[in-house]
């Protein structure tokens, strides 16, 4: 006899009934991504909000086109340029209300200008004179991250924060397609579900993590798909229709504003430029995928809509453009001055108050310093 | 040791070649991480293995360092031998809990059964004005972490040599790559890359009588600079490149010091806490009594790393070298 002979014949005992938590079909992103531009939801959008988004994208691009100048006249150290994805940005700022917080990648600097903070200051980490130029009270603007999804925890634990404090603000944080596959994005998603807090997740799926493609960075049917597994909703939204982008950017915010808890979208666009302008992207793509999507350009595509509905003539577009061509020369004109630095402030904010060994090797930098002026006076006499 | 030199090439070259004759020698080794495959990774020193060798030998990972090492541990486990690119030093930080948790320490957790033949090669250090998190000098996290070699070239021969022995090595290796030399060029003999001194080796690269600068990595060049400028002032400098900070070389170290009776050690990362202080208390154990002043050190300011536009006050240069050769005068004098 064997032991389980023995022991008598197994029989399991029937499992309890299980049941689902929720019902995952409201949960599931749309088969195609949400559109609309050139349907007839288009019809229904308002047409001042329709121009607003207008003139922030032409901004955006010329913002875009003007930074990357920057970067060959060597006065921006690197650029990441989002020409492209200016309907994500610019919806991204446009959806929040003013105590409402962005949470930013460090290519989201767009965003970050549409919500108010000075074009200078937000260039400040690319340029290379400090990390961030900005008061992140001053427009709730969190500092540009550079490690990828890291700041995704914190849009969470923000809103949380409010919450607790009843406090209706929402957070709306950005993350790259490549960004998902960090361990941060999961946790950032889990928490977020788990505690009901009120933060809305912006993928913009631009095709590549720097040279890596999607197909290489996840097996999911679409990213919005990550959403259902949390318990949150995921919508896929063409990330190059701004209205659209708008709309449903401006559903979750509403949605979890109400409690409704957070919410997964991803926007599908395309990064036209390289990875940054040190980056070579011949060794990894194609001409011909790129102007295919060139030819879904998101300042044309709400151009059109405009134009064909009688919501902008000529004079509406050309007043857009020097509104931006404004923008670039002031923006140009305030780069190409040298950023005023004082090596002394090294040492200022490690610490509330200051050490007493930082406050040696401020000194000793002073005396380098000052031995260093000494010296060019001397070999000026 | 001998090398003839014969052919100009770059660290990052050497390295590469490195990677090459290691996977053609041995199919158990596999690189990975990000954009490591099509693009030859952001610095191109995986350029060409994938197309070599195959997306499997040679593989774009998803963006994630943790699931980059994570993945690696397993395969190391079933036999393979995984070389691991993290794309910046700041950015290996999410793969420290595979690091400190299980590569570090799977050997002495399993006495001995399992060990874990990983190399991570890590670009670090400044100088390349590369913007937040891109020029962290991350090498006493490694050293304080038992089961980990910590290595780190400063020539093209020992970026070949090096990289070759870390990979064939049993151990864990982190493998700290100076991004500011990937681009410096050298005479390197091809013939006979691996004809350096072994991981855990320290080398004399300038012989001096007067003191001794401790040194490695990407503030070698910096030191010999140094001992150039500081014949104009009398003192005949030695330069010791240490290679290799776990295993360290005492014998080389406390022989050198005590020759000259003096030392300065070098390096970018934070003072405090960082690896000099542990290079400073050794050679204080070891050498007390052939020292004729205090061992001193020449570090990166205890701040986070500074924006690219200050990195330069920030960086150990020439003049703050000399400054401290010449207080180990002032001190042996009174
Ligand atoms: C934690 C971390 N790992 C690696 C990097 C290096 N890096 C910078 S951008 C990038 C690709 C990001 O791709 P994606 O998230 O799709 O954003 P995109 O650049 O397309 O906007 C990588 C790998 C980083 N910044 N942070």
């Amino acid at each position: 006899m064997t032991v389980m002979e023995q022991r008598g014949a197994y029989r399991p005992s029937p499992p309890p009934a299980w049941q689902p938590r929720m019902d995952p079909a409201p949960l599931l992103p749309d088969a195609e991504p949400y559109r609309v531009l050139g349907t007839e939801a288009a019809a229904k959008a308002d047409p001042d909000l329709l121009r607003r988004l207008y003139a922030q994208l032409v901004r955006g691009r010329r913002y875009n086109t003007q930074a990357t100048a920057l970067t060959k006249q060597g006065r921006l150290a690197v650029y990441p340029s989002s020409t492209g994805q200016e309907a994500c940005e610019v919806a991204a700022a446009l959806a929040l209300q003013e105590r409402d917080w962005l949470f930013p990648s460090y290519r989201d600097t767009l965003a970050v200008v549409a919500r108010g903070v000075d074009p200078v200051e937000a260039l400040t980490l690319l340029r290379g004179d400090w990390h961030t130029g900005y008061d992140p009270y001053a427009h709730r603007v969190a500092p540009l991250s550079t490690p990828l999804a890291t700041q995704l925890p914190h849009a969470v634990g923000l809103a949380h924060a409010a919450r607790l404090k009843g406090d209706d603000v929402v957070a709306l944080a950005m993350v790259g397609d490549g960004g998902t596959s960090e361990g941060d994005f999961h946790e950032a998603l889990n928490f977020a579900a788990v505690w009901q807090a009120p933060v809305v997740f912006l993928v913009q799926n631009n095709g590549f993590a720097i040279s890596v493609p999607l197909a290489k960075q996840t097996a999911a049917p679409s990213l919005a798909h990550k959403a259902v597994g949390y318990g949150m909703p995921g919508r896929l939204v063409d990330g190059n229709d701004a209205a659209a982008v708008h709309e449903v950017l401006g559903d979750a915010v509403r949605h979890a504003r109400a409690g409704g808890g957070p919410t997964l979208v991803e926007a599908v666009t395309y990064r036209i430029e390289a990875h940054t302008n040190a980056d070579d992207a011949t060794r990894y793509r194609g001409d011909a995928e790129v102007e295919a999507w060139r030819a879904h350009d998101p300042v044309q595509l709400l151009e059109r809509e405009l134009t064909t509905r009688g919501l902008l003539d000529e004079a509406g577009i050309e007043s857009a453009r020097q509104d931006a061509e404004a923008m670039a020369a002031d923006l140009r004109e305030r780069m190409n001055r040298d950023p005023e630095l004082d090596p002394m402030d090294l040492f200022d904010h490690v610490y509330a108050e200051t050490t007493a060994q930082l406050r040696e090797q401020r000194a000793l930098l002073r005396a380098e310093l000052e031995a260093e002026q000494n010296d060019q006076e001397g070999d000026l006499r | 040791m001998t090398t003839v030199a014969v052919k100009p090439a770059t660290m990052a070259q050497a390295l590469t070649r490195a990677m090459r004759d290691a996977m053609a020698a041995d199919p158990a080794v596999h690189v990975m991480g990000e954009d490591v495959g099509t693009l030859g990774g952001v610095f191109r020193v995986t350029d060409g293995l994938a197309k070599e060798f195959g997306e499997d030998r040679c593989t774009d990972t998803p963006l994630a360092e943790a699931g980059i090492l994570g993945t690696a541990v397993g395969m190391a486990m079933y036999g393979l031998r995984p070389v691991v690119e993290m794309q910046f030093d700041a950015f290996a930080y999410p793969a420290f809990e595979q690091l400190i948790s299980h590569v570090s320490r799977m050997r002495n957790r399993t006495r001995g059964r399992m060990p874990l033949p990983i190399t991570v090669r890590v670009p670090y250090g400044g100088g390349i004005g590369g913007v937040e998190h891109h020029s962290d000098s991350s090498e006493a996290y490694y050293m304080a972490t038992p089961g980990l070699h910590v290595v780190t070239p400063a020539t093209v021969a020992d970026a070949y040599g090096l990289l070759r022995q870390a990979i064939a090595s049993d151990d864990p290796v982190v493998f700290l790559e100076p991004k500011r030399l990937y681009w410096a060029k050298d005479t390197w003999n091809p013939e006979h890359p691996t004809e350096v001194e072994p991981i855990g080796r320290a080398v004399v690269r300038r012989p001096g009588s007067s003191a001794t600068l401790i040194t490695y990595g990407p503030s070698l060049p910096v030191c010999l600079e140094a001992a150039e400028a500081a014949r104009a002032e009398g003192w005949d400098l030695e330069v010791v490149d240490l290679r290799s900070l776990v295993p360290f070389d005492d014998e080389t170290v406390c022989a050198a010091v005590r020759r000259t009776g003096r030392a300065v050690v070098v390096h970018e990362s934070t003072g405090f806490g960082g690896p000099g202080g542990e290079i400073a208390a050794r050679i204080t154990e070891r050498c007390f009594h052939h020292l004729e002043a205090p061992v001193l050190r020449v570090a990166g300011f205890d701040i986070p790393y500074p924006p690219p536009m200050l990195e330069r006050h920030h960086l150990p240069g020439v003049d703050r070298i000399l400054d401290a050769v010449a207080r180990l005068q002032w001190e042996a004098e009174g």
